[in-house]
């Protein structure tokens, strides 16, 4: 009997205990203010409408050629599918009934109207970080919208990650809320940055490797990562060592522009920069690049494992390379990578290019691409695709002497790397 | 003497020969589409037609409806979607301008197909099926396959193997053209053997001197298309 009492304690305290982690959360959460929104004026309107692109809502809100923030694009995670939410204000398929202290919640704390714990495809993560004032514009601005009728598609997500269970043991893992909160050592300027950074335009949803349970990692802060499902590695958000000047505001030319001299916004940064950075002003986007140089380096995501290729190898592949490269690429790049001035980028020094899985290179010259056309650079040039006139031979081969060409020095490329893409 | 008078003439030639050139490089256009040129060839004229089509020379209307299509996911294709993605509607406009300039190329013609499967196959193309309500595909897409501006393309010039797999894509519901659908329902009512027929025959048309497309006049197609304005 005693036996069985202790054993019972011994249970039930570890499982309390438990419990306790769990919902520990909830218990520090405030209630939800109900009241409605006063009338919102043109000018808080106007804000909101800057800041839902400096949040680049519209990219994950819109299905392709349907109404903007009507919601319903699908979002692969590695546990299965999300689809986005009607922002618009349509009472029952979107926003139309909801308060701002409601919405305010979902951006904080991550919850719907109904109380319901949100997955963190919404990156509430980073949304938490937003004050008050900017949630109200946000939500006064998607409430002067045209209503849409766009019913909720249900997540098709696996066991046990459909369940409300799980999102709480994930947020009790990986989500603290919090307000920004201003670092009075640093300049109003990197303040401004640092909140644009992390709060709104979580760059860290792309830029920072997650875990196998999708959480992020905070050691491994911008140090950047696949992205789960698109198929694109996302680089560190900023080049090893210091940041000069010059390479500072070229950054702010390619987040604007999507062209910068030397390189081009690619993949899922283009729709980025389409979307959300070239409407944002210069001041802030130098604000970001402020706090962006300003980040400790970072330990980035663990190596990706890679076919090994030998020394041997290498330099046949080179050589192989360097024929290809004349005949195919250095038309537009340059017979030294040196690439053309805001047309075509530079190919020497080239972070894309040079990362330590060779990936995005991979795929750009397999289907090629455009930049994104913005109102500075509308009309962008383009990469044509080799997959139907390159072998995986020759595209390894060109790959592995534009790695290691013109102070290059990124690591050989296998003919099976291209072919499992 | 002769020479001299030859000579003279020389130096205008080359300036003449020089300016040519220069227009042609200095066309914004032909730099920005040379992504374009790696599978749909120089101008649009394709050099592998079964699997890119050659694109010079069709209604600019019905470029621009592909490429928007491509771009907003009615049209699937791995490469032009990623192409196209971050484009806007202005640009593309600029693109399907320049191709429909282009002067398309003369394709040689395939091999023919067996006089029966030839005949059907014309049957269909210049009579329909009016039991199936099926219409002629000469009675929208023109008597001579040749296409009408802005949005009807012409027919003539392309493989036999891209007509199927567009008809094919169609039928299977991973091409789309604005609703409502019109090929899709049509596509959908052909059998594989029919397919066949038609497009042995078109394929195996010559395209004419003049092959510009007709402007549509104001008249009613035979069935509804929300791609034809």
């Amino acid at each position: 009997m005693k036996t069985a009492l202790k054993l019972l304690v011994l249970l039930l305290v570890p499982a309390l205990a438990g419990l306790l982690w769990l919902a520990w959360p909830d218990l520090r959460e405030a209630p939800v203010e109900q009241s409605r929104a006063a009338p919102a004026g043109a000018a808080q309107i106007e804000r909101g409408a800057y800041l839902a692109r400096a949040g680049n809502c519209v990219a994950c809100h819109t299905q392709a050629g349907q109404a903007p923030y009507a919601g319903g694009r699908p979002i692969g995670t590695p546990f299965g599918e999300v689809f986005s939410t009607n922002l618009t204000p349509d009472p029952e398929t979107g926003l139309g009934s909801w308060t701002p202290g409601e919405f305010w919640r979902a951006m904080h704390h991550g919850r719907s109207r109904d109380g319901r714990l949100l997955y963190p495809a919404f990156p509430y993560t980073s949304y938490t970080r937003v004050s008050r004032q900017d949630s109200d514009a946000i939500f006064a601005y998607l409430q002067s919208l045209a209503p849409v009728q766009a019913p909720r598609r249900e997540p098709a997500l696996r066991f046990p990650y459909n369940t409300q269970f799980a999102l709480r043991a994930w947020r009790a893992l990986y989500f603290r809320p919090g307000e920004y909160r201003q670092d009075t050592q640093r300049t109003p300027e990197w303040n401004r940055g640092a909140y644009l950074v992390e709060g709104l335009g979580h760059c860290n949803a792309c830029h920072t490797a997650r875990n196998a349970l999708g959480g992020i990692e905070l050691d491994r802060n911008y140090g950047g990562g696949p992205i789960p499902s698109l198929g694109w590695e996302a680089p560190p958000l900023a080049p090893a060592g210091l940041m000069s000047d010059a390479q500072a505001a070229e950054m702010v030319e390619l987040l604007q522009a999507g062209t910068s001299r030397h390189g081009v916004a690619t993949g899922p940064m283009a729709e980025v920069v389409l979307h959300s950075l070239q409407h944002l002003q210069t001041t802030d986007l130098a604000a970001m690049v402020s706090y962006i140089r300003s980040l400790p380096p970072a330990a980035g995501a663990p190596a990706p494992r890679r076919p090994r290729v030998s020394e041997a190898r290498r330099q046949e592949l080179m050589r192989q390379g360097e024929t290809v490269y004349r005949e195919h690429c250095a038309d537009c790049h340059g017979d030294r990578g040196q690439g053309r001035d805001y047309v075509y980028p530079a190919l020497a020094g080239n972070r894309m290019l040079t990362g330590a899985s060779a990936g995005n290179a991979i795929r750009s010259v397999l289907m090629g691409g455009y930049g994104p056309s913005t109102a500075t650079h509308p009309q962008p040039h383009g990469m044509p695709s080799f997959a139907q006139r390159l072998t995986p031979e020759e595209i390894a081969a060109v790959l592995t002497y534009a790695r290691g060409s013109w102070g290059n020095q990124a690591t050989a490329v296998s003919p099976v790397e291209v072919e499992r893409r | 003497m002769k020479n001299r008078h030859r000579a003279r003439w020389l130096p205008a030639l080359l300036l003449a020969c020089a300016g040519a050139a220069g227009a042609a490089t200095a066309d914004p256009m032909a730099e920005r589409v040379r992504a374009c040129a790696g599978c749909h060839g120089e101008e649009g004229r394709s050099a592998i037609e079964s699997y890119a089509p050659s694109i010079a020379g069709k209604p600019e209307g019905y470029l621009l409806q592909q490429l928007t299509g491509f771009r907003d996911g009615r049209r699937s294709h791995a490469v032009m979607q990623q192409m196209l993605a971050w484009l806007s509607d202005d640009y593309l406009r600029d693109m399907a301008r320049y191709y429909s300039t282009r002067e398309p190329a003369k394709l040689p013609r395939p091999p023919q197909a067996a006089p029966a499967v030839l005949a059907q196959g014309r049957r269909l193309v210049e009579q329909g099926d009016a039991a199936r309500k099926l219409p002629a595909c000469a009675a929208c897409h023109g008597q001579s396959l040749l296409g009408l501006q802005p949005a009807i393309p012409g027919l003539l010039n392309l493989r036999a193997e891209y007509l199927q797999a567009q008809l094919g894509a169609w039928r299977s519901g991973t091409r789309h053209a604005p609703a409502p659908d019109c090929m899709a329902d049509i596509a959908g009512r052909l059998s594989g053997e029919e397919i066949a027929a038609i497009t042995a025959w078109i394929a195996s048309r010559e395209l004419p001197r003049d092959h510009r497309p007709a402007v549509r006049r104001e008249q009613p197609l035979p069935i509804d298309c929300g791609g034809v304005p």
